[in-house]
């Protein structure tokens, strides 16, 4: 009886954890591609929507949390792009010191703003946008250590999430498609190769320092040529095994924010570095005004000439804080291959408050391309300018 | 005989005490006393551990128009150093789980970041921005951070009254070359010494800002907090409004629960 009594003593919080909390956004977006599509499947306008609720609990006196994070993406003319997936499902109990979590999860690492090559954790969701900053939900068992030497977290990533690929009717794509159905791997556990993890942060004064490093299936796939029999081509997407050793840093000097990414590969036996580095200088309040306007300066270096087009190029770019209730920013740049002259591409990126609820947001790519051997080739037409209407609940 | 000059003697050294003491008062400084005072505010202050609260933010602009942004603070007293700061937010909804984190310093620069739940992100806010406005409103980052005397070099001005009570006013020289302000007037209750208003002029030495602090409670018999400040823009005519609801004092909060890793999963 007094076991009993205790049991329920133990589970009581649980029971009582009852306060769910829900919310997220929802939005439609509106494309318009201002060149003739490359390919005959393509169309120059675009409607899409997209809706992400989260649910949040905790419990234990905030000990332990649970969170619930999905989205969903509907489509007008591409149905690969017409996907759902489960951004985070997470289970977090925090220590004094350490913290464990398990589930699906999302993580960031790293500094730079014009490419993220240390990041590696999460899978590109790469039919949401041609930045790649949306990833899809990874499942992960972590244990994080803070202590004043840093912080400690090791992953363990139990499966593996194929990345996605626009499907024909759909713009950024190569002219043949790619046959997600038909992946080839280089462990023989193919997507269920245990990979994991481990990174290393530490911040101090002006510095802030990550070390990482990542043993398991690369992200980004290698792509072989595949012919079925009915001699129909398609793109087969291989993903190797990778060990990766990252590096980042980001450190304040005066007016000067000096960020660096760098990473060691080996892949199929093949050793190849990559680095990213840059500045961002900051004018703040420029004319009298709450206006803030930062420039960024980055250069791209990877050995690997020609699987990336982040092989030798300079990002310039500039992010305007208005500083205002509506919170309205903009971001704008371009990317010079410093290779070839004639590719380069440019992005802008806007967005402010209309009321609580809603959003409106800006973004356009262009790219300029004659290069064949160049991957931007491949989107030399897609052109586009983005209208999004994001609703907040 | 002998004891009436032994008396004589012992009333000539007290009165000539009390008059060197009474020299000495004379001869502090203004600027002895602004430290006194200074210090005295902040010594009243010792020892209320760690606190939260719920907070709404109100913005208002010249014409009248207001929005309203909802947050927590949680507050943690650090001895030896500048206290840590955590503002979490709960609207705008689009900024909902974002969060500010700042630790004071008394002899170097503030560390403050900035979590933002989209990007998955936590940024350094340079210390070059800590003028800057926080989250749009009229209080500048460096309004949220909290008071220490090895900020400021402090002035003693004179006593007026203000809103029916006897004050000090102190003026305070920002020491940081990146503060937005080159000099604050402050008004302290010479009872309590809570801080009653703040005029902040900006680099060109003008007023800029006014900070009326109302609605004092006493929390743990000993602390003093404003349950409503109001922060005036003179140039602009805006101004934004903290209202502090349900404050609670000894919750648990330790150094764990002001972690720059575990912004990401404040919520």
């Amino acid at each position: 009886m007094k076991l009993l009594g205790a049991f329920f003593i133990a589970i009581y919080p649980m029971i009582t954890l009852a306060d769910i909390e829900y919310h997220g956004d929802a939005g439609v977006e509106q494309r318009y591609f201002f060149e003739d599509a490359a390919y005959p499947q393509q169309q120059r306008s675009n409607l899409s929507g997209y809706f992400s609720p989260e649910l949040y609990t905790s419990f234990n006196n905030g000990d332990d949390s649970i969170v619930l994070k999905g989205f969903l993406r509907v489509d007008q003319q591409d149905s690969e792009r017409t996907h759902v997936d489960i951004r985070e499902l997470k289970w977090t109990h925090a220590g004094a010191d350490w913290e464990f979590q398990a589930g699906i999860g999302k993580v960031f690492w790293g500094q730079t703003e014009s490419l993220h090559l240390v990041d590696i954790i999460n899978q590109t969701d790469a039919v949401e946008a041609i930045d790649g900053e949306d990833k899809l939900g990874q499942p992960m068992a972590t244990f994080s250590l803070f202590k004043d030497w840093g912080n400690t977290t090791v992953y363990l990533l139990p499966y593996f999430r194929e990345r996605t690929f626009s499907g024909l009717d759909g713009h950024f794509r190569a002219p043949l498609p790619v046959n997600t159905d038909n992946s080839l791997y280089e462990s023989d556990d193919e997507e269920q190769h245990l990979d994991w993890a481990a990174r290393w942060e530490y911040s101090l004064e002006n510095w802030d320092l990550g070390l990482s490093y990542f043993d398991g299936t690369s992200r980004e796939p290698l792509f072989l040529l595949d012919t079925n029999e009915s001699s129909e081509s398609s793109i087969q997407p291989y993903y190797p095994l990778l060990q990766q050793v990252g590096l980042d840093a980001l450190t304040l000097v005066g007016d000067w924010t000096l960020k660096f990414e760098g990473v060691h590969r080996k892949i199929l036996d093949q050793s190849t570095s990559a680095f990213v580095g840059g500045f961002e200088y900051s004018f703040v309040q420029v004319f009298d005004s709450f206006i803030d306007v930062n420039w960024l300066m980055e250069y791209q270096y990877d050995e690997r000439d020609t699987e990336t087009q982040a092989q030798n190029d300079l990002m310039l770019g500039s992010r305007i804080v208005f500083n205002d209730i509506d919170g309205t920013e903009i971001l704008i740049g371009a990317v010079q291959d410093l290779d070839y002259p004639n590719v380069r591409s440019g992005f802008i990126e806007a967005s402010s408050r209309i009321n609580d609820n809603w959003k409106w947001r800006v973004d356009g790519w262009f790219f300029s391309s004659d290069e064949p051997s160049e991957p931007t080739y491949l989107i030399r037409r897609d052109d586009y300018l983005q209208l999004s209407l994001e609703y907040y609940f | 005989m002998t004891n009436l000059k032994s008396r004589c003697c012992q009333l000539l050294m007290v009165l000539s005490l009390v008059l060197l003491l009474d020299f000495n008062v004379y001869a502090q400084t203004a600027e002895e006393k602004g430290l006194e005072i200074a210090k005295e505010r902040k010594a009243r202050d010792v020892g209320w551990g760690d606190s939260s609260a719920d907070v709404s933010m109100i913005l208002r602009n010249a014409q009248g128009q207001e929005v309203e942004r909802k947050m927590r603070i949680k507050s943690l007293e650090v001895i030896g150093d500048g206290d840590k700061g955590l503002t979490i937010f709960d609207q705008p909804l689009d900024v909902k789980g974002a969060a500010f984190l700042s630790f004071s310093h008394t002899n170097e620069p503030d560390d403050q970041w900035i979590y933002l739940p989209k990007r998955k992100r936590v940024t350094r806010i340079r210390s070059k921005n800590k003028s800057g406005p926080f989250m749009g409103s009229e209080f500048a980052y460096e309004d949220m951070s909290s008071f220490e005397i090895e900020k400021f070099a402090f002035k003693f001005l004179r006593e007026e009254r203000f809103d029916g009570q006897a004050c000090f006013v102190v003026e305070q020289i920002p020491l940081d070359k990146n503060s937005g302000y080159t000099k604050q007037v402050v008004w302290l209750d010479k009872k309590h010494y809570r801080v009653l208003k703040i005029e902040s002029y900006d680099r060109k030495k003008s007023l800029l800002k006014e900070l009326v602090m109302e609605e004092y409670e006493l929390y743990l018999n000993k602390y003093w907090r404003p349950l409503r400040m109001e922060m005036f823009n003179e140039q602009n005519g805006k101004s934004t409004e903290l209202v502090t609801h349900n404050l609670e004092f000894g919750v648990g909060l330790g150094k764990g629960d002001f972690d720059e890793a575990r912004l990401k999963n404040v919520k």
